[in-house]
C-alpha cells in the first residue's frame, strides 16, 4: 500500500464534446475545447511548473510560473489561462523559460521561512516542490528586506517589531492559518467561493500588503467560514495545515472509503500512518462530492477512537444494576438465552429488532437475516421509519421504486432547483456546494420551507421563498398543481406518452377545484398567492425542473401525501427521466437509502418485494433453509405500543439511538422499561443503552469492509483501515449472536454477504466488490440490463409502467394550536452537529454547536417576555423541557425552532405520537407548543439526568485470584 | 393493541382514500391495512370489528369488513 496520488491537471475538466489536436513538446494531444494548454500538457504526461493552478478552481494567472512558450506568438502566455487551439506548437522548457521561473521563485522565497525541516507541510510542499522544480539554488535577494516571515526585524539586535508580519491563527479546531507562510496565491479563496460557495475568505490589502483574511480580518473561527476543509486542501504550502499532520507527521499510505456521515456519501481518501489516521481527505474520483467534503467528513472523526467508547461487552440483570463488562461469549449467550426465553413465554412474535442506517449494506443484510430467518418473525425495521418512509410508500406508489431519480450530477443540468422541507447548507453540505455553484451559474432556486434556511441565507443566493406554516406541505403542492393545470403548464404529450392519462384527468379535476387554488389556501398555508403562482410558472416552464426535498415532507401526518404530491407535479410537467430533473429525497444518514434496499421494512424483502409474495419468499427460503413468516411484522411505533401492552418483550438495536431519535420520549422509556431484554449494539453508552441489558460494542466505520449506498443509490465501498477497537466488525458481532441463538451464518468476509445480496435481489444483481473496485462506484439498479449501474432512472418509462397520479386531499394534522399551545414547533438540524450528536458531540464539533437553542420570533419572545439567551420552557401536549431562546426572524411569528443534537435539551419529550398515516412516521415536525420563562432544567430533565448517570454505572473489574 | 390508537390509525389510512371515492376507497383501505399491519394489529382491530367496530369510519369499515374473511392468521400466542 501507498499514498494515493491523485493527479492535479491544473484546471477543471472541460466539458466540451469538440477535439481539439495540438502538438506539445513534440507530442501531439488531442483535448476537449476550453482545455487549458496546462491540463493539456499534464494529459500528455508532461508537467508545467505551477502555484497559483490546481483543478479544484478556475485559472486565475498569478504566479506566472506556468509560462509557456508558442510558436508564432509572443511573449510567454500563462498555460493555465491560455486555451488550446487547433495546430498550436507550444514549448513548456526553453532557457527563457527556465529564466523566468527561477526568477519568480526566487522572488517567492526571499519572502518564505526556511524551516522546511520542522515545517508541518515537509513532504507535501508545493512550493518546495517548485523551488526544486525549477532548480533554486541561491536568493540574491536574502532575506532582511522587507518580509512577512519575522516577528521581529533581523538584522537589529533588539529586533524592531514587524508590521507585516502576522502571528498563526489557531482558532479552528481542526487547521492552523499561519500567514507568514502564505504566498498569496489565492487558492483558498477561490476555494471558498468556486466549491464550497461560502465566500468567507478574500485577500486584503494590495500589492506587498495582499492577505488572506477570513471575513474582515478576522480570526478564522470567528469569521463565516464552515470549516469544510477546502481551502486547506488547496493550500500549496503550510499556510493552511490539518492540526493532525502538525500533530503527527505526513501520512504514508492511504485507502479510499465513504464518510459515515450524511446521505451525500462523500468519498475520502483515508491517510494513515499504520494504523493512525493522519487525516481526512475527500477523494476527487468520489462521484457524490467530486473531491469536496465539509466540517463532519472532513474533520469530525475523533469520536472514532474518543474515550467514552465502550470496548467491552456488557450485560446485566436488571437495568438499575451496574453494567459488568463480560466475554464475547458470555454477553452472546447471555442475550440468546434471554431472548429465545423471551419467545418461549410470550410467542414468537414478542421480540424484533432494528436494523442501523450508519452500519453497511451488509450488516443490515445480516440482521434483517437474523430477524425473519433466526427469530422467525419479521419484527424488523430501521430508523428510515422515522425519516423516510413516506419517500419509500409515495415513490413506490407514482414510480414504482422507492429510491430518488438522479445522480448528484444532474443539478448540474439543473434549471430551476426546488427545495422543500430540506436545508442542504445545513443538512447536506457537500450536496449544498454543488447547488450553489450551480445556482451562481444562473438556475433558479424555489424555497419551500417555513424558516429562512442556511440554504436561503447563502451568499450570491436568491431564492423565491415560499413559507409556509408547518403542516400544510400538501395544501401548498396542491396549490402549485393546481396553477400548473389551470393555467395550462402541464406537459400534456409527456403524460400521455408515459402515465396513465385517466388517473391524470382525475387528478387535474381535482387539483383544478377553486378550493385548491393559492388564493383559497392561503388562508391555511400563510403563503402569499402571487408567490405561490410565479414558483409554479418559474417550476413548470423554467426548462430543467428538479425537486430536493427532505424531512420537512415526510416528517407529517399527511408525510406520504406530500411525496406523492411530489411525484405528481414532477410528471405533470414532464420533469422526470432525463439530466437535470427529479425527485430527489436527501437521505439523512449515509445508509438509509441502503438499509432500507436491504429489506429492513418489516413488509419487504431486500429490493422492495413484499413479503408476502410467495415467490419471493421461496427464493430466499431455499437459500437461507427456513420457513418464512409471511405476514408483516411490527413497525417501530407498533413495536413500542406492542411493548406497553406486554407482547412485544425483546428487541435487538444495531446502531440507532431510538430513545434519544423517536418522538414522544415517555412513551419509549415505557416501552423499553416494559421489555424484559434490551440489547444495544453501539459504540457508545447512548440513551437508549440507559435501558439496556446486554450492551454489544459496535465498530467505526474506519475498522470494517462493506458498502454504504447514499441519496443518488450509490453503492460505494467502505474500506477498514485499522483492527476494530473492540475486538470484532458489527456483520461478526451479529453472526455471533445469531449463533448463540442457535442460527448459523457463514461468511468470512462482507464481499461474501454481498454476494449473496447480489444473488437474491435483481436490483443488485450485478454488484460484486470485484465490480465496485474496478468502477469506483455503482447506482443500482445494477443488472444485466445496467451493467455499469443506472444514474437516472425512469428514462423510458417508469419502474412501475405507468406513471400514477394519485389525488392528494389536504387534511389538517390532529395536532392543533390552541390557547394552551398556541405555537408550532418545528425542527431541523444544524451543519457542525450530527443527527442524536453521538458522534460529533465528541469531537471538536462542539466549538460550533454546544447546545441546542429555541429559535423563536422577536415578536412572540417580547409577549413572553423571553429575552435572547434567556432559558425557557417548552411545553407540548407530551411533555415539557427546557433550553436556552434564541431571538430571531428567521422563523415567522407563531413558529418556533430547535435542533435536536444534544440529550440533555430532550427536544423529544415535547414531540407526539401522531404519525404518518400510510407508515407512522412520526410528526416530529409540528407539535403545538406553549413557551415561557424559566429558571434552568425541568423536573423530567433532572430525574432523567439522574437515571442516565446511575445507568451508565460500570462494576469495577473483579481483582484476579 | 390498545382499540382506540388502531382505530385512529385506520381512520387516517380512511381518510386518505377518501377523496378517491368509495369503490377506489374501500380496496385502497383494506389492501394497505392488508400489506403493513402485522398481525397482533390485525387481529386487535378485527376483535374491534367483530364487537360492532365503533369509531370506525363507514368506509374503513367497509374494508375491514371485506378483508377479514380473506385474511387467515395465526392464533395469538
Amino acid at each position: 500500500m501507498s499514498l494515493i496520488g491523485e493527479i492535479d491537471f491544473g484546471t477543471p475538466r472541460s466539458k466540451s464534446e469538440t477535439m481539439v489536436t495540438l502538438t506539445i513538446d513534440g507530442n501531439q494531444v488531442t483535448v476537449p475545447e476550453g482545455t487549458s494548454i496546462m491540463r493539456a500538457a499534464m494529459d500528455a504526461g508532461h508537467q508545467i511548473p505551477k502555484l497559483c493552478a490546481t483543478d479544484m478552481v478556475d485559472a486565475f494567472g498569478s504566479c506566472r510560473l506556468c509560462v509557456v512558450e508558442i510558436e508564432g506568438r509572443a511573449g510567454t502566455p500563462a498555460s493555465c489561462t491560455t486555451p488550446v487551439m487547433s495546430g498550436l506548437i507550444v514549448h513548456t522548457q526553453s532557457e527563457r523559460l527556465k529564466k523566468l521561473r527561477k526568477g519568480v521563485m526566487e522572488l517567492y522565497i526571499s519572502d518564505h521561512p526556511l524551516d522546511c525541516l520542522t515545517c508541518g507541510a515537509n513532504g507535501d510542499c508545493e512550493l518546495q516542490d517548485m523551488a526544486g522544480a525549477v532548480g533554486l539554488r541561491d536568493v540574491r535577494y536574502g532575506y532582511e528586506g522587507e518580509n512577512h516571515v519575522f516577528a521581529k526585524t533581523p538584522g537589529k539586535s533588539n529586533g524592531e517589531i514587524n508590521a507585516a508580519w502576522m502571528p498563526k491563527d489557531e482558532s479552528n479546531p481542526y487547521f492552523t492559518y499561519d500567514p507568514s507562510k502564505c504566498i498569496v496565491c489565492s487558492r483558498c479563496v477561490r476555494a471558498c467561493e468556486e466549491v464550497q460557495g461560502t465566500f468567507a475568505l478574500t485577500i486584503s490589502g494590495r500589492g506587498f500588503d495582499s492577505r488572506v483574511s477570513p471575513g474582515m480580518s478576522e480570526s478564522f473561527l470567528g469569521s463565516e467560514c464552515v470549516s469544510c476543509g477546502a481551502c486547506v486542501q488547496a493550500c500549496p504550502t503550510a499556510t493552511l495545515t490539518e492540526k493532525s499532520v502538525i500533530e503527527i507527521g505526513q501520512p504514508e499510505h492511504s485507502v479510499v472509503t465513504t464518510c459515515a456521515y450524511c446521505g451525500v456519501g462523500c468519498a475520502f481518501k483515508a491517510e494513515m500512518r499504520g494504523e493512525e489516521v493522519v487525516r481526512m481527505v475527500p477523494y476527487k474520483d468520489g462521484k457524490a462530492n467530486r473531491g469536496h467534503s465539509c466540517v463532519k467528513g472532513r474533520f469530525a472523526w475523533g469520536y472514532t477512537n474518543h474515550k467514552e467508547r465502550i470496548l467491552n461487552p456488557m450485560i446485566r440483570e436488571r437495568i438499575e444494576d451496574p453494567w459488568r463488562e463480560v466475554s464475547w461469549d458470555e454477553a452472546f449467550s447471555f442475550a440468546a438465552d434471554r431472548m429465545r426465553g423471551i419467545q418461549k413465554r410470550y410467542g414468537r412474535d414478542a421480540i424484533g429488532g432494528i436494523t442501523s442506517s450508519r452500519c453497511t449494506n451488509e450488516e443490515t443484510y445480516l440482521v434483517q437475516k437474523l430477524i425473519r430467518a433466526g427469530f422467525g418473525n419479521n419484527n424488523v425495521d430501521t430508523c428510515a421509519r422515522v425519516c423516510h418512509s413516506p419517500t419509500g410508500y409515495g415513490l413506490s406508489t407514482t414510480f414504482g421504486t422507492s429510491a430518488g431519480t438522479q445522480d448528484f450530477d444532474s443539478v448540474e443540468d439543473t434549471d430551476v432547483v426546488v427545495v422543500i422541507g430540506a436545508n442542504p447548507a445545513s443538512a447536506h453540505p457537500v450536496f449544498a456546494s454543488r447547488l450553489k455553484k450551480r445556482l451562481r451559474q444562473g438556475a433558479k432556486l424555489i424555497v419551500i420551507d417555513p424558516r429562512r434556511t442556511e440554504m436561503v441565507e447563502s451568499p450570491h443566493v436568491k431564492a423565491l421563498r415560499l413559507p409556509l406554516m408547518p403542516g400544510t406541505n400538501v395544501a401548498v403542492m396542491t396549490a402549485l398543481a393546481h396553477v400548473i393545470v389551470t393555467e395550462g403548464l402541464a406537459n400534456e404529450a409527456f403524460v400521455r406518452e408515459r402515465c396513465d392519462w385517466n388517473e391524470f384527468e382525475e387528478w387535474a379535476a381535482f387539483v383544478g377545484q377553486p378550493n385548491n387554488s393559492p388564493e383559497a389556501t392561503a388562508i391555511l398555508t400563510g403563503v402569499d398567492p402571487n408567490d405561490l403562482r410565479q414558483a409554479a410558472r418559474v417550476y413548470a416552464t423554467g426548462g430543467n425542473g428538479a425537486i430536493y426535498y427532505g424531512l420537512g415532507v415526510t416528517e407529517h401526518s399527511q408525510g406520504s401525501t406530500t411525496v406523492i404530491a411530489i411525484a405528481n407535479l414532477a410528471m405533470a410537467t414532464g420533469n422526470i427521466g432525463r439530466p437535470g430533473v427529479g425527485v430527489n429525497p436527501l437521505r439523512g444518514q449515509n445508509n438509509v437509502q441502503g438499509s432500507c434496499d436491504m429489506g429492513s421494512f418489516p413488509h419487504e424483502l431486500p429490493g422492495y418485494r413484499h413479503i408476502s409474495g410467495d415467490a419471493v419468499r421461496d427464493q430466499f427460503e431455499a437459500l437461507w433453509n427456513v420457513k418464512l413468516n409471511p405476514e408483516p411484522g411490527l413497525r417501530i411505533p407498533n413495536m413500542f405500543d406492542a411493548a406497553v401492552e406486554g407482547t412485544f418483550m425483546g428487541i435487538y438495536v444495531q446502531g440507532e439511538d431510538i430513545l434519544q431519535s423517536d418522538p414522544n420520549t415517555k412513551h419509549v422509556v415505557a416501552a423499553l422499561s416494559a421489555m424484559e431484554c434490551v440489547i444495544v449494539h453501539d459504540l457508545f453508552l447512548n440513551e437508549t443503552a440507559n435501558y439496556a441489558h446486554v450492551f454489544l460494542p459496535g465498530s467505526s466505520f474506519l475498522e470494517k469492509d462493506g458498502t454504504f449506498t447514499n441519496a443518488e443509490r450509490r453503492i460505494q465501498r467502505v474500506r477498514k483501515v485499522m483492527t476494530p477497537k473492540n475486538g470484532l466488525a458489527d456483520w461478526e458481532v451479529t453472526i455471533g449472536l445469531a449463533k448463540a441463538m442457535g442460527f448459523e451464518m457463514t461468511y468470512s468476509h462482507p464481499s461474501e454477504i454481498m454476494d449473496e445480496i447480489a444473488a437474491l435481489t435483481p436490483t443488485f444483481a450485478g454488484v460484486s466488490y470485484a465490480k465496485l473496485d474496478e468502477l469506483g462506484s455503482v447506482q443500482w439498479p445494477c443488472n444485466e440490463k445496467a451493467p455499469e449501474g443506472t444514474p437516472v432512472m425512469h428514462i423510458d418509462g417508469f419502474v412501475r409502467g405507468k406513471g400514477k397520479f394519485v389525488v392528494t386531499e389536504y387534511v389538517a394534522t390532529d395536532e392543533r394550536t390552541g390557547p394552551r399551545y398556541p405555537l408550532l414547533l418545528t425542527t431541523g438540524r444544524i451543519l457542525s452537529q450530527y443527527n442524536v450528536g453521538a458522534q460529533t458531540r465528541r469531537t471538536e464539533n462542539v466549538v460550533w454547536h454546544a447546545e441546542d437553542r429555541l429559535e423563536i420570533h422577536p415578536h412572540d419572545a417580547e409577549q413572553r417576555g423571553v429575552r435572547d439567551g434567556d432559558w425557557v420552557r417548552l411545553k407540548s401536549r407530551a411533555g415539557e423541557t427546557t433550553l436556552r431562546a434564541e431571538i430571531t426572524d428567521r422563523v415567522a411569528p407563531g413558529v418556533v425552532y430547535t435542533t435536536f443534537h444534544h440529550p440533555d435539551t430532550q427536544a423529544n419529550v415535547i414531540t407526539t405520537d401522531y404519525s404518518d398515516w400510510a407508515t407512522n412516521c412520526p410528526e416530529y415536525k409540528v407539535t403545538a407548543v406553549q413557551i415561557s420563562p424559566s429558571n434552568g432544567p425541568s423536573d423530567w430533565q433532572k430525574a432523567y439526568d439522574a437515571q442516565a448517570r446511575h445507568s451508565r454505572r460500570i462494576a469495577p473489574a473483579e481483582a484476579a485470584e | 393493541m390498545s382499540p382506540d390508537r388502531l382505530i385512529y390509525m385506520a381512520n387516517q389510512i380512511g381518510t386518505f382514500f377518501r377523496s378517491q371515492g368509495h369503490d377506489k376507497a374501500v380496496p385502497g383501505i383494506a389492501d394497505h391495512i392488508k400489506k403493513f399491519w402485522d398481525p397482533r394489529m390485525k387481529r386487535a382491530i378485527f376483535a374491534h370489528l367483530d364487537a360492532g367496530g365503533a369509531g370506525l369510519e363507514p368506509n374503513v369499515l367497509e374494508a375491514l369488513t371485506s378483508l377479514k374473511p380473506t385474511t387467515s392468521l395465526p392464533a395469538a400466542p
